[in-house]
């Protein structure tokens, strides 16, 4: 990293932002956190929409359970065939069991769930059940 | 089989300038295994479809490029996120020892595998040196 100490002397103010700047980005590095998979949630007035990224993950293998208002997302994701004598140089994707629970709004009519897994990306689509939808009331003038 | 929670890395954004749409553009995560006939790298992809891959070697760097098919389920509005969605980019330098013709790559449910195999002729050659 290189600060430019010297011909923002004047400005210390840049020079924190410079380094806020640098701090904020650290070159090279991974986040990582314990959720697995990420989920975007897309919502309209009838149904609603979970995208997940599932990268490496066979369509057989994934499993997608409904109950009352819980999604549920699960699978394995499967650890790389290596042979005894070959050397990992660089290991950044994980491997595993996983599970993720969303809790949607409204209660799921099974019947209404259509997932679609292309190129890695799930996309399940739920439909409101009908029972379930708001029921509007009309007002009558006297 | 270990029963334990694990981290998983997330894609991050790739150190690269803006794009016009604003997008960000994701580095993907990659393995790298060497075996004794090659190197293999296996880069996480997911949202490319095969034909939306470049992968370029000029001077000995491998660029490696995905462009995406946003996914936008029809009639919905995105309301919570917690992944963003981006064209990959990422690029490795080679060392001389794998041959350039013989790049193999092979795309599927958004894993990318390119197989680099030693090119036959990576032995060095020693240079003797006479006394005069």
């Amino acid at each position: 990293m290189f600060y430019p100490t010297l011909y923002k002397r004047n400005d210390p103010f840049a020079l924190m932002r410079s380094l806020m700047r640098d701090v904020a980005s650290p070159p090279n590095t991974y986040r990582s956190q314990t959720v697995f998979p990420v989920v975007n949630i897309w919502q309209g007035d009838d149904a609603m929409a979970i995208t997940a990224e599932l990268p490496g993950i066979e369509p057989s293998a994934l499993e997608i359970t409904v109950k009352d208002d819980l999604l549920t997302i699960s699978g394995e994701r499967a650890v790389t065939d290596t042979a005894k004598d070959d050397v990992w140089l660089r290991r950044e994707r994980s491997y595993g069991k996983f599970s993720r629970p969303v809790q949607l709004p409204f209660n799921i009519d099974e019947n209404k769930v259509e997932a679609r897994f292309e190129n890695g990306v799930l996309c399940v689509v739920i439909g409101r059940a009908e029972e379930d939808k708001p029921r509007k009331i009309e007002v009558k003038a006297a | 089989m270990k029963n334990e929670i694990t981290q998983t890395t997330v894609k991050t954004p790739a150190e690269t300038p803006e794009t016009f749409q604003g997008r960000h553009t994701y580095r993907p995560v990659a393995d790298i295994i060497e075996s004794s006939n090659g190197v293999s790298m296996i880069l996480e992809m997911p949202g490319v479809a095969p034909d939306n891959i470049d992968i370029t070697l000029e001077k000995r760097v491998l660029s490696i490029r995905g462009k995406i098919h946003p996914v936008q389920p029809e009639k919905l509005d995105l309301t919570y996120k917690e992944y963003g969605q981006g064209d990959y980019e990422r690029a490795f330098t080679l060392s001389e020892d794998f041959d350039p013709n013989k790049i193999e790559a092979k795309m599927s449910n958004g894993i990318l595998t390119v197989k680099l195999p030693k090119a036959e002729a990576a032995q060095p050659k020693k240079i003797v040196v006479n006394a005069a």
